[in-house]
């Protein structure tokens, strides 16, 4: 029963990772862009957060309503504003020195600003809550949500995809830039439009962080590798890989950690280099490696 | 056209050779005045850095020990990015290797502390061999991550080893065999060894094949390819020198610093530096980052006061010279003087 326990902590732990890997995966899919960032823009949504809870009390599940807009309009304007700019030419380097600069500039000025000090962000009664299933298995409601909501968060993404015309100009312009923009899209706007959406996803995800755990200005690039192993885990490209990669991340992590305290973060790490080696297009990834 | 006809009537001849008039007497020029200027000036500048045990303090040769090694880690990630575009931020797998490689082999098993800094150095190439196989699966940016995933596995894997120190880390006890003076002028030499022999090597091997090579595959992978450059191999080649190279540097590192701890040696900020180093200096060319390496340690000593708002100055000016002047300093320098110290290209003059 206790490795019944470890696994379904693990499913759960990995809902937040694939909520993480969510906004990676969308502007790698729309415009080739790796956002080094990624990590620390989750960190600053949560220090957002923070900054609301100490000034008007409320739970921090409410601040979502805001630090979501908020997210959304900066991905918005990060991608109008510079990050467009670094995709210019078939140059690789641009994007990488770019997003990594920023990523830099982000967890220096979150130190200047909000210091060293660990934080958490207290969501109450519902961050203890967990329904009893056995003696030795209790799911705790808050994770759960958590994966519910990176579920939902995907399934809406997938939907958006499919269903929608922002979705179809995501998929023109991610097919063909060129072309996408002869039928009347502007590259520009589509990109930024997938990166505020990213950005979106990537409050939600700093926001449940940071009430499951603490957080400090430097965590940014762990949360980083981890959305970047579970996009990689589960295959570029693949909405429902992403998911599984997510899922695939957090349960080896919690077997690791069972196995021997320090060995968590490290079996999630090599199971990834074992599908890096053995199955690089990932779990569920199309037959292009990344 | 006439089959077998003499004369090409317009349009290129199929079979035949077309008749070539005398072409000009061409040459292919490298080096140029500038570049023996330089050449006979670094050189002097080399000798009397050599000699600094004889007149400078030992504050400042402790200061210099950082920029030769950091000169050599930037001329390396150099040498990976701006030549081969393997855009690494796990370059400090190498320097934290090189660090346990020292202290594994000259404390452990009692290796001379010279020998072992060599041999960490051919430790950092073959783990390189491994990671370049599993990290060249991945392209740009996830190339970057992949990397940088590589080197926290090592990290935690020293990390759990209690026979290293584990998360704490070891001291350096061979050092102690050396008194202190010999010990920082021994330092001292291998730090500009290393520093001087980062930038020859890139030199020389830009300037054989393999430079020719990166050129191609720079301009064009596929083409390259289809041309029969050896894409994989080259990068490959180019991946183990940047290792070695780090390696060493990470040794030398720790020889100074003689403190080996996990989360230091296997720090982002090394990688972090050499990204700075190089950008501003001028990515993609060999003299870019001896200035970007000047100008790093010149701002660090007037702005480290200022504690973070110094790395978010570090990072907004990376960001600025990567999309306004993509060649950095030296870039803006070479531009208005046509100047090259280190000539890798090929020019063709009239004889």
């Amino acid at each position: 029963m206790t490795w019944v326990n470890v696994v379904v902590q693990g499913l759960l732990l990995g809902g937040l990772y694939a909520l993480f890997a969510t906004g990676l995966s969308l502007m790698f899919g729309v415009m080739r862009l790796v956002n080094l960032a990624h990590g620390d823009l989750s960190i600053v949504a949560a220090f957002v957060a923070l900054a609301i809870v100490d000034r008007f009390h409320v739970n921090p599940l409410w601040t979502l309503l805001v630090v979501v807009p908020l997210m959304l309009g900066l991905g918005y304007l990060l991608q109008r504003g510079l990050l467009n700019f670094a995709l210019r030419g078939a140059d690789p380097l641009p994007p990488v020195l770019v997003t990594f600069g920023l990523a830099i500039i982000l967890q220096n000025l979150l130190l200047e600003v909000f210091s060293a000090d660990s934080q958490g962000l207290d969501a109450g009664r519902l961050e203890n809550a967990s329904i009893r299933v056995s003696d030795r298995l209790a799911v705790g409601w808050f994770p759960l949500l958590t994966l519910v909501t990176a579920v939902g968060v995907l399934v809406g993404l997938q939907l958006m995809l499919s269903r929608t015309r922002l979705g179809r100009s995501f998929r023109a312009t991610s097919d063909d830039p060129e072309a996408a923009s002869l039928v009347g899209l502007d590259p520009r706007h589509v990109f930024a439009m997938a990166t505020a959406i990213a950005l979106a996803t990537v409050a939600v995800a700093g926001l449940f962080l940071g009430v499951r755990t603490t957080f400090t200005p430097s965590i940014g690039p762990t949360r980083l590798i981890f959305a970047f192993e579970a996009v990689i885990i589960g295959g570029l490209g693949s909405i429902w890989g992403t998911l599984a990669g997510g899922l695939v991340l957090g349960v080896a992590q919690t077997l690791g950690a069972q196995l021997s305290p320090g060995w968590g973060v490290l079996a999630g790490h090599l199971v990834f280099l074992a599908v890096l080696a053995f199955r690089p297009t990932g779990l569920l990834g199309r037959e292009v490696p990344a | 056209m006439t089959e077998g006809s003499g004369e090409p009537q317009g349009g290129a001849p199929v079979n035949q050779v077309p008749e070539v008039t005398a072409p000009p007497v061409l040459r292919v020029q490298r080096a140029t005045l500038p570049s023996r200027i330089g050449l006979a000036l670094g050189l002097a500048a080399v000798l009397l850095l050599a000699l600094g045990p004889l007149w400078a303090l030992d504050s400042v040769l402790r200061t210099l020990i950082s920029v030769f090694t950091l000169l050599a880690l930037a001329q390396m990630w150099n040498l990976l990015a701006g030549y081969a575009g393997l855009v690494s931020i796990g370059q400090q797998a190498y320097v934290g290797l090189g660090a346990y490689g020292l202290l594994l082999f000259a404390d452990t098993l009692g290796l001379p502390v010279l020998v072992s800094v060599l041999v960490a150095g051919i430790v950092g190439t073959l783990v390189a061999v491994p990671t370049a196989l599993l990290a060249f699966r991945l392209r740009g940016g996830y190339f970057a991550i992949g990397t940088w995933v590589i080197a926290e596995v090592y990290r935690l894997v020293i990390t759990n080893v209690s026979q290293l120190g584990g998360g704490s880390g070891l001291t350096l006890r061979a050092a102690s065999s050396f008194d202190r003076t010999t010990r920082l002028y021994l330092t001292y030499e291998l730090a500009l060894a290393v520093g001087v022999g980062a930038v020859a090597v890139t030199y020389l091997l830009l300037r054989r094949r393999l430079g020719l090579a990166l050129t191609a595959i720079r301009d064009g992978e596929q083409s390259a390819r289809s041309l029969g450059v050896p894409v994989f191999r080259t990068k490959f080649v180019v991946y183990l020198v940047a290792a070695f190279g780090c390696s060493l540097a990470g040794a030398v590192i720790y020889l100074n610093l003689l403190r080996v701890q996990p989360e230091a040696a296997f720090s982002i900020n090394w990688t972090a530096f050499m990204i700075f180093i190089v950008i501003i200096g001028g990515v993609g060319t060999i003299e870019g980052p001896i200035i970007g390496t000047i100008v790093f340690f010149v701002l660090q000593e007037t702005l480290s006061g200022y504690g973070a708002w110094y790395l978010v100055l570090l990072g907004a000016v990376a960001v600025v010279v990567t999309l306004l002047a993509r060649r950095g300093l030296w870039g803006l320098i070479a531009d208005r003087t046509g100047w090259s110290l280190f000539p890798v290209q090929r020019r063709l003059e009239e004889r």
